[in-house]
């Protein structure tokens, strides 16, 4: 019989004093409320690990730091047992084709089991050429992988969205996992990126009940994803107040006011960084003096500057905003409103003169 | 029509006048065009806010007051669409008029071009209607009930953003308009896009309603106070439907 996660945790030397914390904390971290803790520890003393593949594609690995340094109680050692990690180059001890084959081995022994982690994305360009696994297009081995697998996890933003491969002209092709595996359950992550403690918490929530936690219709888990920044931001009183930071060495800047007018894309960002934060919950951009700049959104690269509130239409060839195009059409409408009214009024009187 | 046209007869000519818009068509009519101000300028002012307010967060609510007004104008004008489709359904025979352009009608589309080349100085005299000429059903068509009906959606779709998930406003509009646009601050981006193409609408509507008061066979702003048509000859209208 495989192996439970109390098994592993016991066998690592972890008390079951320590065992029981770790699970209170971790109920109480996802808003479970108390109750769910004993159904936790019973669920990781009777349930197998779920194997899990994280697969790494067009990528820059940020999403691994961000996971191996999630600052939950009992964090890393704990997470990185429980979930049975069976493939992630990077972090794996194996190379080679000694680690190639273990995939093989996952897809085969546990078809239908297990977890299909996905950081970055594939290319399409080229037959997938631009981004090779140990000779072979990491293209074949998503598609390979994703086959038998029971879910997908999209980490980051490049899995979810695209991200900086795919903003424009996207010369590799590249596209968000959803777009090649379509028969399978996906659960978006996003962000560049994503943060620590939602990263680990997700992979809990599908441990502990075996199945994917609440999504939204883009597919991210609600927990995490159902705010904007602005909503939770604890700088909403300034924005609310009427009160910006006009200039980054300005007296606003200094007394904390909302960055809306530096560019701040909190309004149009859904996640948890006002409310989980980052570094074990010690900040996030906004708290540190910067905007938002929106990365756990679709397209967030092609939304133009970090720090314009009007952000540029590409459709118009030139750098130019709503403002820009809306002035520029209604000064044109004026214009030519004006010019027909002349138009008519000089036809009306020479009209008026032929009559008399 | 004959039940509602009437004939005022005076020592010096005749003059028909028919009763067109009836009060809920004009009442709406102005109800919009306060509520588009005051969404144009506080929407303005929520993409481009004012200068930085004084004194402490506590005492000032700026930005709060800017958005109310934004919402609550919106509302009105949601709701008075709402009961303008239903009154287009049971008023008078030119409450529909604006909702259906009659563009399966071929004579319709020669009307069109007869009031495009009139508005390009190439005919002598316009026709004379007892509601909108066609080229005016057309443009309003396209631009002022689609218009209205894009910010609406994509206004109450961003509304649902600040109300959150489990609002209605979110289920039916945010979950869908959003991923449709690809992000939020694109969707952001074409309702700003939206203000200015409403902006042109104005001044287009505008002019053309004093110019056509003025050159025209019929009245076109004392229509939209009293509902009124008045006619400039007793010759027979144009209007195909």
């Amino acid at each position: 019989m495989r192996e439970t996660f109390y098994d592993v945790l016991r066998r690592q030397g972890v008390s079951r004093r320590s065992f029981l914390k770790f699970c209170s904390l971790t109920a109480s971290a996802l808003g479970l409320g108390p109750t769910v803790a004993p159904q936790m520890a019973h669920a990781l003393e009777t349930k197998p690990r779920t194997p899990i593949l994280w697969l790494h594609g067009l990528e820059c690995t940020c999403c691994s730091e961000a996971f191996i340094r999630s600052a939950h109680p009992l964090a890393k050692d704990v997470i990185l047992s429980m979930i049975s990690l069976d493939y992630d180059d990077t972090i794996m001890a194996a190379a080679g084709h000694q680690a190639e084959a273990i995939i093989e081995e996952i897809v085969r022994d546990y078809k239908g089991e297990y977890i299909l982690a996905c950081e970055g994305n594939p290319p399409l360009n080229e037959d997938g050429m631009f981004c090779i696994i140990g000779g072979k297009p990491y293209l074949e081995q998503l598609k390979f992988a994703a086959k038998d697998c029971k879910a997908i996890i999209s980490w980051g933003s490049c899995a979810s969205w695209g991200c900086v491969q795919a903003a424009r002209p996207n010369p590799t092709q590249a596209v968000p996992i959803h777009k090649v595996i379509t028969d399978k359950p996906i659960i978006k992550v996003p962000g560049c990126p994503p943060i620590p403690e939602v990263m680990t918490a997700v992979i809990t929530y599908i441990a502990t009940f075996g199945r994917l936690p609440e999504l939204d219709r883009q597919g991210r888990p609600k927990m995490f994803y159902s705010q904007r920044i602005h909503d939770k931001c604890y700088r909403r009183p300034h924005f609310d107040a009427g009160q910006f930071v006009e200039t980054w060495d300005d007296e606003g800047a200094r007394k904390g006011y909302c960055l809306y007018k530096m560019g701040c894309k909190g309004p149009t960002t859904y996640n948890a960084c006002s409310t989980v934060r980052w570094n074990g919950g010690l900040s996030f951009p906004i708290q540190s003096g910067h905007g938002c700049i929106g990365c756990s959104e679709d397209g967030f690269w092609d939304n133009g500057s970090f720090y314009d509130r009007l952000t540029n239409i590409h459709q118009f060839g030139i750098e130019a905003n709503a403002d820009d195009v809306g002035l520029a059409a209604a000064g044109v409408v004026g214009a030519a409103a004006a010019a027909h009214a002349g138009v008519s009024v000089i036809k009306r009187m020479s009209e008026k003169g032929g009559q008399e | 029509m004959s039940s509602d046209t009437k004939t005022a007869a005076s020592s010096a000519q005749t003059q028909e006048a028919v009763y067109v818009y009836e009060a809920p068509v004009r009442l709406w009519h102005w109800i919009n065009a306060f509520a588009i101000l005051a969404l144009g300028v506080t929407g303005y002012f929520i993409a481009s806010p004012l200068p930085t307010m004084p004194g402490e967060a506590s005492d000032n609510y700026l930005m709060g007051y800017i958005r109310f007004v934004h919402f609550a104008a919106g509302y009105i004008l949601i709701v008075g669409f709402l009961l303008r489709l239903y009154w287009a359904i049971v008023g008078n025979h030119h409450a529909h008029q604006l909702f259906i352009p009659m563009v399966w009608s071929g004579t319709w589309w020669k009307e069109v071009w007869h009031e495009v080349k009139w508005y390009a100085f190439m005919v002598r005299e316009p026709k004379k209607y007892i509601g909108h000429n066609p080229l005016a059903t057309l443009v309003m068509h396209i631009m002022f009930v689609w218009g209205m009906v894009f910010m609406m959606v994509t206004g109450l779709a961003l509304y649902g953003e600040g109300a959150g998930m489990d609002s209605w406003q979110f289920a039916l509009f945010s979950s869908w308009v959003i991923p449709l646009f690809g992000n939020s601050q694109d969707l952001h981006t074409l309702h700003h896009l939206g203000m200015w193409y409403m902006a042109c609408f104005i001044i287009i509507h505008v002019y053309v309603a004093i110019r056509e008061d003025i050159m025209s066979r019929q009245s076109m702003v004392s229509s939209m106070i009293s509902g009124w048509r008045m006619f400039k000859d007793n010759r027979p209208v144009d209007d195909l439907d």
